[in-house]
């Protein structure tokens, strides 16, 4: 009950916060002179190509350019209608890509899940490497083997991403016969969902989530164990061991359930410094994410798309923070009940 | 028949140093209780781990033997394959830690962490181990042992968790517990709860105890025999009687000499004349607000109320109590760290005659001088020392933060200051880390004499020395008190400590004064049931002379509980009434 109240409330705080967001990036966006059509409409005007001006004066005035800012934006969220019909972010519609000359959504829709999967693969793929590499080198500290996960781990935060991914893609190529770029065959795109998409998706997905990930299980290999080294020196480990418990289970029934906390909470930060950091990784491995599409618009000034991409990470943001908090709540009963308490 | 735990010629050492415990020789038999007593780094500790081998990984045992068990399953424990040492530990030894606050995981239930003993030893289903673990609570004195099963450590009290470490240990009846300094981070009245909670459970189930202990109160209330151990050797060993009645060995008679007890009155004390007070605490009350989550009201918290103490000048003033009795918030509000309620006044008079200073209204300057003339001592040596300053630098940044004299005089400074506390100047150069713990209490008492205060705030500045420490830090706090003058507010929690500084005695129970009188009157004629309890519970190292646990157990419990005529309703505590000259009392009338 106690949580469930818990949860409505960080819920709401999470639309405000979406909301301050929005106001933050059409700031942002707008801040530089001019717009990417009076620019273009200069443009034409100037190499004298009358038709096109007329489309870009039409779109002009469908997104409402030159209407005053705060109009603007309450036309981009979808709060005020605009000429000819446009709805705004609430009401599905995205806008248009004037750089791109096509729907947002039809730019991004298909990138979406498709970033969403490899970065949540990514994820995992940390979680699930780093936990027990980092236990194991809290528990067997100042040996060959906490030496050689080290070892290993500095050598991946030290290689250049790019370089692993062309690395990886060459000898996979070579030697298990794994695809090169892209996240799936040519042939499925565009598809519907079927068996042999997910397994194509799946195969092509192995190098990547291999190259995002590595930097940051070494990463949080090495912090998981600094933080188990300083939950091993304290008493209650010592309880647990004259109970006369396994070190296996002991190591992870309590000072792993201590030292976990801080990567719970992480998993807000994760999300969105995957989506901007992997963009030079999608560009070597050509991957369909939104990376290199959030650097495009904001190199144009393409409004939209920009503002539609850099409001999609400001989501993954604020939905990894809640589901840590709300991990939180369920795992420490000391801020469950402090909160209860006060 | 052969004693149930038998250590030979045991020597720990860390890497290719000496041993740090050379040659221990000591026997447990069953049913009996063994206090292993010695100063902090006697080697006491790393001898009782050994016996469960739980040393600290850069310890190893070089030599020794450790037989347990009768019959054919007796075996030496130090060669014991880890699977079978792990079906030892915690069945038929288990073993209690000296924090409880930490001694717990701060994550889970404390019905899963005891009752994991049993699932894991016993092949019990949860349910047949949540039913023993309940009995166990109950045994130990839970008021209500299901919601312990329930609850997490944070949610209990010092003495609650620490009978919750009690069942732990002794849910599957192990034939022999290792109690490691069990009570020392308990306040007196909870630890002689917990020590009788302790031999009554000894006598039910007739197991053996090791009782590790710097305390030869403690050793005289428990033990059968005694092993006095100094720097890692054994000094004194025989049935408790002979050692604690006619102790042997130099060493001995030194730990009793240093032993805190309260002295025998004859006569109560004059009344001091107070009239030249260096600090008065007038209507004190300071309520904290726990800050509500989300939209409820914040409910308040009373860490004291209605507290009236003067400082006289040129003496000591100590404030008693047990952790939450509001005796810190007291020295805060002292210092002007933290401000009292609307209503109190903190005055402060640097010099008899002098205008007085309104410490809880300091304007910019008045507050720059304030905090020249009253000084903190603080209680854990430890951390109070930056450990990446040289004693020359923590010495002088008080000076220099002040800007007083010039680098070669603040340097003299300093060394003058070592030299009043009994350290030789040519130290100024080294770190911390090279002093041992009563020398960096001088460092510390140093420190806060580099500005030339009037008043220094102790807050517990003995608590975490060994006692013979304890001894010289009090005499030099005595000895700089009248050498400069100086007046003190003195927190402690133990009576014996304050008995020989002390001028006066407040003792405080949940925010507010209970009794207050100089430390004679109130040793010669305590009145409050309180008092009385924390009198009853200091262990006295004299075998003859029990805690008395219906006493201590009286005046210990909440003050709604207490004889009609000290009772609280609530909130409303009776008035402070002075029953003689110099003696309050907080009684009906």
């Amino acid at each position: 009950m106690m949580f469930l109240r818990y949860a409505a409330y960080r819920l709401l705080t999470m639309c405000l916060t979406l909301v301050v967001v929005s106001i933050l990036v059409f700031a942002i966006i707008n801040l530089p002179p001019g717009d990417y059509l009076s620019n273009q409409i200069a443009e034409l005007r100037a190499t004298g190509q009358a038709e096109g001006v007329a489309k870009a004066e039409f779109l002009r005035t469908e997104f409402g350019l030159d209407r005053p800012l705060w109009y603007q934006y309450l036309m981009w969220v979808g709060l005020a209608p605009g000429e000819y019909g446009f709805s705004g972010l609430l009401q599905g519609d995205l806008g248009w890509s004037f750089f791109n000359d096509e729907p947002v959504i039809d730019i991004v829709g298909s990138k979406l899940w498709l970033t969403v999967l490899v970065n949540l693969a990514a994820v995992l793929f940390i979680y699930f490497m780093a936990i027990p590499l980092g236990v194991l080198a809290a528990a067997k500290s100042k040996t060959w083997i906490d030496y050689v996960t080290a070892f290993i781990g500095y050598l991946g935060l030290a290689t250049p991403n790019f370089l692993l991914a062309l690395i990886l893609f060459y000898y996979g190529r070579k030697y298990i016969g794994l695809p090169i770029g892209g996240l799936m065959d040519p042939v499925y795109e565009g598809e519907p969902l079927s068996w042999g998409k997910i397994q194509s998706v799946l195969t092509h997905m192995i190098v990547p989530t291999f190259v995002i990930g590595t930097a940051g299980v070494a990463a949080m290999m090495q912090r998981l164990r600094a933080n188990m080294l300083d939950e091993l020196g304290k008493p209650y480990v010592e309880t647990a061991t004259a109970k006369g418990l396994a070190p296996s289970r002991m190591l992870t029934k309590y000072p792993l359930r201590v030292a976990f906390n801080p990567f719970v909470a992480d998993i807000g930060n994760l999300l969105p410094a995957m989506v901007s950091g992997s963009v030079i990784i999608s560009v070597v491995m050509s991957l369909p994410t939104i990376g290199p599409d959030l650097l495009t618009a904001l190199k144009t000034q393409d409004q939209f798309l920009a503002g539609f991409v850099l409001m999609f990470v400001a989501f993954l943001t604020l939905v990894g923070t809640m589901i840590s908090d709300l991990l939180l709540v369920l795992l420490d009963p000391r801020i469950r009940y402090g909160a209860r308490e006060g | 028949m052969s004693p149930l735990l038998d250590v030979k010629n045991l020597s720990i050492g860390f890497g290719s140093a000496p041993p740090v415990v050379y040659g221990v020789s000591f026997s447990v038999n069953a049913g009996e209780t063994l206090a292993l007593v010695g100063e902090s780094g006697s080697g006491k500790t790393l001898t009782c781990r050994s016996v469960l081998r739980i040393l600290p990984a850069a310890a190893q045992v070089r030599s020794g033997e450790v037989h347990f068990g009768t019959g054919a399953s007796r075996a030496d424990l130090l060669q014991m394959a880890p699977r079978q040492i792990r079906d030892v530990r915690g069945d038929r030894i288990s073993m209690i830690f000296q924090e409880p606050m930490r001694s717990l995981s701060p994550l889970h239930r404390i019905g899963n962490q005891v009752s994991e003993v049993l699932t894991l030893h016993r092949d019990m289903s949860l349910a047949e181990a949540k039913r023993d673990v309940i009995a166990t609570f109950d045994r130990v004195g839970f008021p209500d042992a299901e919601r312990a099963y329930r609850a997490y450590p944070f949610e209990l009290s010092g003495g609650m968790r620490q009978r919750a470490m009690i069942a732990m240990a002794m849910v599957a009846k192990p034939d022999l517990l290792i109690a490691d300094e069990p009570t020392t981070a308990l306040d007196v009245t909870t630890q002689a709860q917990v020590l009788g909670l302790m031999k009554t459970l000894q006598r039910d189930t007739g197991m053996a105890m090791i009782l590790v202990t710097h305390d030869l109160g403690v050793v005289a209330n428990m033990a059968d025999s005694v092993v006095v151990m100094n720097k890692g050797h054994v000094m004194e060993r025989g049935p408790a009687e002979a050692v604690l009645s006619a102790p042997g060995h130099g060493y001995t008679q030194k730990l009793f000499a240093a032993a805190p007890v309260i002295p025998e009155v004859a006569k109560p004390a004059d009344p001091i004349d107070g009239n030249d007070a260096i600090l008065e605490l007038n209507g004190i009350s300071k309520t904290y607000h726990v800050r509500a989550s989300g939209w409820r009201a914040s409910k308040p918290v009373y860490a004291c109320s209605d507290v009236n103490l003067r400082v006289p000048r040129g003496k000591t003033l100590a404030i008693v109590g047990e952790s939450g009795s509001g005796k810190t918030t007291c020295a805060r509000i002292a210092l002007g760290a933290e401000l009292p309620d609307p209503g109190g006044e903190v005055i402060f008079r640097a010099e008899a005659g002098l205008q007085p200073v309104r410490v809880d209204h300091l304007s910019r300057a008045e507050k720059v001088a304030f905090q020249r003339q009253a000084q903190m001592v603080f209680q854990d040596p430890y951390s109070s020392l930056s450990p990446r300053m040289r004693v020359q630098e923590a010495l002088t940044e008080p000076m220099e933060i002040h800007r007083l004299g010039t680098k070669i005089s603040r340097r003299d400074k300093a060394a003058e200051m070592l030299r009043w506390v009994g350290l030789n100047p040519d130290m100024l150069k080294r770190y911390p880390h090279a002093f041992s713990g009563g020398q960096r209490q001088r460092l510390s008492i140093a420190r806060a004499l580099t500005l030339d205060p009037v008043l220094l705030v102790c807050d517990e500045p003995t608590s975490a020395l060994d006692v013979s420490v304890q001894e010289q830090i009090l005499s030099l706090l005595e000895r700089i008190r009248d050498g400069m003058g100086l007046s003190y507010l003195f927190i402690s929690h133990d009576l014996a400590v304050v008995a020989r500084i002390a001028d006066e005695v407040a003792v405080m129970r949940r925010g507010v004064v209970v009794e207050q009188a100089p430390p004679k009157t109130l040793f010669y004629n305590p009145s409050h049931p309180y008092t009385k309890a924390l009198i009853a519970a200091q262990p006295e190292p004299d075998i003859h002379s029990p805690i008395d646990l219906a006493a201590v157990s009286s005046g210990a419990g909440e003050p709604e509980t207490w004889p009609d005529l000290y009772r609280f309703e609530g909130m409303a505590a009776p008035a402070l009434r002075e029953i003689e000259p110099g003696h309050k009392v907080r009684c009906h009338a």
